[in-house]
């Protein structure tokens, strides 16, 4: 599998306004908590370490 | 003078005057400088295969205080093959839980379950004077036996010249000094080596900002034998770790991770120490046991080693040649598996059936294995003491999201318990043309089985063993000056067709003395067999 670039998520904007939804009412430090837990959450799901270290150095 | 570096524990090789000391300069064979587990283990190795040891120790015995307490499965095999293994396995503590708690709430425990049919447990916990005894006892026994070991106790090295084809050895005794020589010197004597040091050698790594307290406590205490581990514990003064876990004799360590700007003298004091230890053991009590403070230290680490553990006729083991951080025990279970390493080919090159290109594969094996240890515990430190604020970020989110969901739990990393290496591609390592078991591939150190009443490994007794499973076997294997102890198992059980066939129904493996598999083949092939008895001694050229 190689890291999707191309668009995959159906309603972009809709989960784009989830995404700053969820980090509503937090502090900088809870929202950076809260960022790392689901990168970890995220990374875990995709699992593939080809795919996670090109996602980690698209990133960049 | 011979100065006291530190108390002993049990007065095992008490000073004796030896004719040696005037007269004319003695040749030995070997000589092993530091009478710890790791030179204990290669003098009992060496003197069983007829290999003459000479051990010269500083001391009269095994020291006081708190150093290894944690013995992993491989460490007991090989003391079992060594002849010591029982005496340990039964006075040690066996545990098999974990528990990781962050703050208040317990994040997860793990339960090591040891796979069946394994003589020894996965894990023991016991303090190494015992070990340095028990290994001591089993050298006695090998010397009614006949086995030309030698213990100088109170016998200071003060210089080690390396020549040509040999090593002088200056030694200094409570009747003053003596001179003898080594065709072998290998130094087992610790992080501190005063060998490394008298040639000058370099010792390189990485030092950790830190400083971790250590209280070995004894008490009746109700607390089950389990590994309990803090991050961030909520009792007071404890630092941003802590660890309690039970050894024999009812004493428990308890380790407080400090953090690096302490003033040691300070919170060395009793009632300090007192206080720390009165707020963890009432947490989970809900009172204070009476206790009494067996030992308490303060210590930093480092991750390090020597660039080679060869130098010529001067080979180091043990902690002398490297040093990790004490996550994971990978210490003295780490310089055992040098002195297991080491001992059949030293062996093999003074009896000249090898050349001494043999000893470089002692040192680029455990190099690797050395540089295996530094990795995990470097890594299980980083994550009990975070360097940047985001890596303390990520961190946190691993220990709050283990409590949650199982994918987490992984990645928590208080230690990663030390297990033996795997020689995969190095040089001595034949063919694998079996399609069997990932664990039992060339270059992995066997796993136990049952056999018979018995185990597997109670057949590996140090020579090449070929171990035949099922089909047909040869009466005898003999290349060169070696002969290899043939093994025909007709009866096999699960977990030994589970660990060595696979979906095989027959295999033939090549191991080592040191019980680490040199090849595997369907079936026997003499001319197989032979080239890979070459390959194993360093003579394929």
């Amino acid at each position: 599998m190689t890291l999707m670039l191309e668009p995959n998520i159906i309603d972009s904007d809709g989960f784009y306004q989830e995404l700053l939804g969820a980090h509503e009412g937090m502090s900088k430090d809870e929202s950076d908590a809260y960022n790392a837990r689901l990168i970890l959450t995220l990374a875990n799901h995709i699992g593939d370490r080809a795919v996670l270290r090109a996602a980690l150095e698209v990133a960049k | 003078m011979v100065a006291t570096r530190y108390e002993t524990a049990f007065k095992l090789y008490p000073y004796e005057r030896v004719a040696a000391q005037a007269g004319s300069v003695h040749r030995h064979p070997v000589v092993i400088i530091g009478g710890g587990p790791v030179g204990l283990a290669l003098a009992l190795d060496l003197g069983k295969r007829g290999t003459p040891a000479l051990v010269l120790d500083d001391h009269e015995g095994a020291g006081l205080g708190s150093k290894a307490i944690c013995f992993a499965k491989r460490t007991l095999d090989i003391a079992t093959r060594l002849g010591a293994g029982q005496a340990i396995v039964e006075k040690g503590v066996v545990w098999n839980v974990g528990k990781v708690f962050h703050g208040e709430s317990k994040v997860f425990e793990f339960n090591l379950l040891p796979e069946e049919g394994h003589r020894n447990p996965a894990f023991i916990n016991l303090q190494q004077p015992y070990v340095e005894k028990f290994f001591f006892e089993a050298i006695q026994a090998a010397q009614d036996n006949g086995a030309p070991i030698e213990i100088r106790g109170c016998n200071e090295v003060t210089s080690a010249t390396p020549h040509d084809g040999y090593v002088t050895v200056d030694v200094d005794t409570p009747d003053g000094p003596y001179t003898l020589e080594a065709n072998w010197a290998v130094a087992c004597d610790g992080a501190r080596s005063a060998t490394r040091d008298l040639l000058g050698l370099s010792f390189d790594g990485r030092v950790f900002e830190d400083n971790f307290l250590i209280a070995d406590v004894k008490m009746k205490a109700d607390f089950p034998t389990e590994r309990w581990f803090w991050f961030e514990p909520p009792f007071e003064g404890a630092g941003q770790s802590a660890l309690l876990h039970k050894q024999p004799d009812d004493v428990w360590r308890i380790d407080f991770q400090l953090g690096w700007d302490i003033d040691r003298e300070k919170e060395l004091q009793v009632e300090r120490i007192r206080a720390r230890v009165d707020a963890m053991l009432s947490s989970q009590g809900g009172r204070v046991p009476d206790y009494e403070l067996e030992w308490t230290s303060i210590y930093t680490f480092q991750c390090r080693r020597m660039k080679t553990f060869r130098h010529d006729r001067v080979l180091f083991a043990g902690d002398s040649a490297h040093q990790v951080s004490p996550f994971g025990a990978r210490g003295a279970n780490s310089g055992v598996q040098d002195a297991d390493n080491l001992g059949w080919k030293l062996d093999l090159v003074h009896k000249g059936i090898a050349s001494d290109a043999l000893l470089d594969s002692y040192a680029t094996e455990r190099e690797f294995g050395a540089d295996e240890n530094i990795l995990n515990s470097s890594r299980a430190t980083d994550f009990m003491t975070p360097k940047s604020e985001i890596s303390k970020v990520f961190r946190d989110a691993v220990l709050e999201m283990a409590a949650r969901a199982p994918f987490a739990q992984p990645l928590v990393n208080s230690g990663r318990l030390s297990v033996p290496c795997t020689y995969d591609g190095f040089a001595l390592f034949g063919e694998d043309d079996l399609n069997g078991p990932i664990s039992t591939r060339p270059g992995a150190a066997c796993p136990d089985a049952p056999v018979g009443n018995g185990y597997l490994l109670d057949h590996l007794t140090g020579g090449f063993t070929l171990l035949v499973l099922g089909d047909d076997a040869p009466e005898q294997v003999n290349i060169d000056d070696i002969e290899a102890h043939v093994i025909h198992l007709r009866d096999i059980a699960p977990e030994l067709a589970e660990r060595y066939l696979g979906d095989a129904d027959h295999a033939v493996y090549l191991i080592r003395p040191d019980q680490h598999i040199v090849a595997r083949w369907h079936d026997f092939d003499a001319e197989a067999v032979a080239q890979a008895i070459r390959i194993a001694i360093g003579e394929d050229t």
